[in-house]
């Protein structure tokens, strides 16, 4: 392969016929910036979509209730809904193999003390599994834990920017603070991928605010991290029959959608899955499209420049070149104007890929970049299409009559 | 040198086809200086095209250097063409993007000979040809005198048994012609068979052997002075 006075022939072929070169190369450079650039937006389509949901589980359920807004049963409607204790346990009773985690959330608006500084804050009152169906990450300390639950204990967890807000940069854990003038202590401190206003947020035990803020067994929201086993159609059902039984339970018309509704992840991340499975087919369709569009460029170009060469052929052949070398030198040619073009492209889509970054973040393209498997695999797509681009009409030069390509002009 | 018996060619014309060669017979040997003559149409090129294995012929056998040319692919006729001929041709066929040098030692690169050999050649063949402070010069910087200096050098380089001369001084006006023809014959003194097609009286009468073609068919085959004066030499 690697034959330098082969290579000399063809440095200085492309030497003669810059004008050539640079077209057939500006061809490929360009289908493949094109394509790099292409893949990478859509890149950053997805990330921006994947990235949207992920501050809560991605198989998380969300259980709410408001007015209902149809009469059912001769209940009038506008009537209120309250969750109780009774149906998170009829769920986990009926549901069990379906539940990874369940917690309750009651919410509730304190205004908390520690000594000077004060502030209110949003309390939300929930199940040791709660860390799971949120993401909280525990920094210090503990969440939340079943022994709470059984003891009543007064203890919260709070959110890193309550803790800078009371504390600084002093130590929180174990620290005592007054939530309307009722004291509790500090067991953990949380952070949450979600942004700053989850951060705001305390935890404590559902059992201590049902007992120490209205006595009873309220809740306002459900929230169930489905099984993963469960596929997405199955988890989708599961949801829409929870919803139907709760609905029942409740007397609820059946299709009060205010009344009682469930926000189903799986139901969103099937919509995310089908728009990426459409994302990547309209990828594959223009991809392609733009290396056809490349790969027929070169073949003109290759074809042209062949046919104007047909006479040098001729002379090559009557001074004693084989065919194959003509082929062989053809093909080379086209296979280092491709390989060092695609290069080109290459290099220069990822770094204008790089370069727009996150500036695209509010056209909801966040980080494009391509992975670097594909980008190769359209290069040599190209080079490939190159070889044949060159080697076919080539083929056909080497093969004239060295006395009919000598009379071409 | 060169044998050809009985030798017909035709090339399709539509439905028809014109028969160009119509039976010919031919003997060339080593060292001889030959022209062939003959009008347009008269079938000369092809005879030349045929000898140099830049064509087919369709019946007949022809012999070059005693092995019988039959069923040549493209590979075998390429290395014989390398190894056996030198062409020089009208439009003298140079490469235009390569030096007076590097013309003259393509047929050597194809030959497989390194490139400083190659471009040394090359080098004592043009200055043969009295070109060498030309060597560096890409072909429309010649006259026409010296392209078909720079392609009879070129021929040689490989030192062929026969050069093929296909109207070396078609295009050249007559002080030039005198001055190719010159080296022609130089040429043919150092013991090199010379093929000349030509149609100009002038030309041929500088060769030893003129044989005259009409429609395809030998009309008449006999020698110079200068022809009758070697042989008389080695009688």
């Amino acid at each position: 392969m690697f034959d330098l006075d082969a290579w000399r022939e063809i440095f200085q072929s492309i030497n003669k016929n810059k004008l050539r070169a640079m077209l057939s190369g500006f061809t490929v450079a360009f289908a493949i910036l094109l394509f790099t650039l292409l893949f990478g937006i859509v890149n950053g389509l997805q990330n921006f979509f994947t990235q949207a949901f992920v501050d809560d589980a991605d198989n998380s359920m969300f259980v709410r209730t408001w007015k209902t807004t149809k009469p059912y049963k001769g209940l009038q409607s506008g009537r209120r809904i309250q969750l109780k204790n009774e149906h998170l346990d009829y769920i986990l009773e009926e549901h069990s193999e379906k539940v990874q985690h369940i917690s309750a959330r009651k919410y509730l608006n304190v205004r908390i003390t520690y000594k000077t500084k004060q502030d209110n804050y949003s309390i939300r009152a929930v199940h040791p599994d709660h860390r799971y169906l949120e993401k909280t990450i525990i920094d210090e300390g503990r969440f939340i834990n079943q022994l709470d639950l059984n003891q009543k204990n007064k203890v919260i967890v709070i959110g890193r920017l309550v803790k800078k807000d009371l504390f600084g940069e002093r130590l929180a854990l174990g620290k005592y603070v007054n939530l309307n003038d009722i004291s509790y202590k500090i067991v953990g401190v949380f952070s949450d991928e979600g942004g700053d206003r989850e951060e705001r947020n305390v935890y404590m035990p559902i059992t201590t605010a049902q007992m120490l803020y209205g006595n009873n067994d309220y809740i306002d929201n459900i929230l169930i991290g489905y099984n993963p086993r469960l596929t997405i159609d199955r988890a989708v059902a599961f949801g829409n029959r929870l919803e139907r039984e709760l609905r029942q339970k409740l007397n609820i018309h059946p299709d009060d959608q205010s009344a009682l509704f469930i926000r189903n992840m799986a139901e969103a991340n099937k919509n995310v899955g089908q728009l990426t499975t459409a994302l990547f087919f309209i990828v594959i369709l223009v991809g392609s499209g733009t290396l056809i569009a490349g790969i027929i460029g070169i073949s003109n170009i290759m074809i042209f420049s062949i046919k104007e060469r047909t006479k040098e052929f001729g002379i090559r052949k009557a001074l004693g070149a084989k065919p194959g070398s003509i082929i062989s030198m053809v093909v080379k040619e086209s296979l280092l104007i491709t390989s060092i073009a695609g290069y080109l492209g290459l290099v220069l889509g990822t770094f204008i890929l790089s370069q727009i970054g996150d500036g695209l973040e509010e056209y909801f393209i966040y980080n494009p970049s391509v992975s670097s498997g594909i980008v190769i695999g359209a290069t040599f797509t190209l080079i490939i299409a190159g070889l044949l681009a060159g080697y076919l009409p080539a083929k056909k030069a080497a093969q004239i009559k060295p006395i009919v390509a000598l009379r071409a002009d | 040198m060169i044998r050809i018996e009985g030798l017909h060619k035709s090339y399709p014309i539509g439905k028809d086809s014109l028969h160009v060669l119509k039976g010919l017979d031919l003997h060339i040997k080593e060292g001889e200086f030959v022209s062939i003559m003959g009008s347009s149409g008269s079938g000369k090129s092809t005879l030349l095209n045929i000898v140099g294995l830049l064509d087919e012929h369709d019946v007949g056998n022809y012999y070059l250097n005693g092995q019988l040319i039959e069923k040549l692919n493209e590979k075998k006729a390429a290395v014989l063409r390398n190894k056996f001929l030198g062409f020089v041709f009208q439009s003298f066929n140079l490469i235009s993007y390569k030096t007076a040098v590097e013309n003259v030692a393509l047929p050597l690169y194809y030959k497989g000979v390194g490139r400083k050999e190659r471009l040394k050649t090359a080098l004592e063949y043009l200055e043969k040809v009295e070109l060498g402070p030309w060597a560096e010069h890409l072909p429309n910087e010649l006259s026409g005198g010296q392209k078909q200096r720079v392609a009879i050098a070129r021929a040689l380089v490989t030192v062929p048994k026969v050069i093929l001369a296909d109207e070396p001084t078609g295009a050249l006006d007559s002080t030039t012609t005198d001055s190719v023809m010159d080296l022609l014959k130089g040429i043919n003194d150092e013991g090199m068979t010379v093929f000349v097609i030509t149609h100009e009286e002038e030309v041929a009468e500088q060769t030893d052997r003129i044989v005259r073609l009409k429609d395809g068919v030998i009309i008449s085959d006999e020698l110079t002075e200068s022809g009758k004066a070697k042989a008389k030499q080695y009688v």
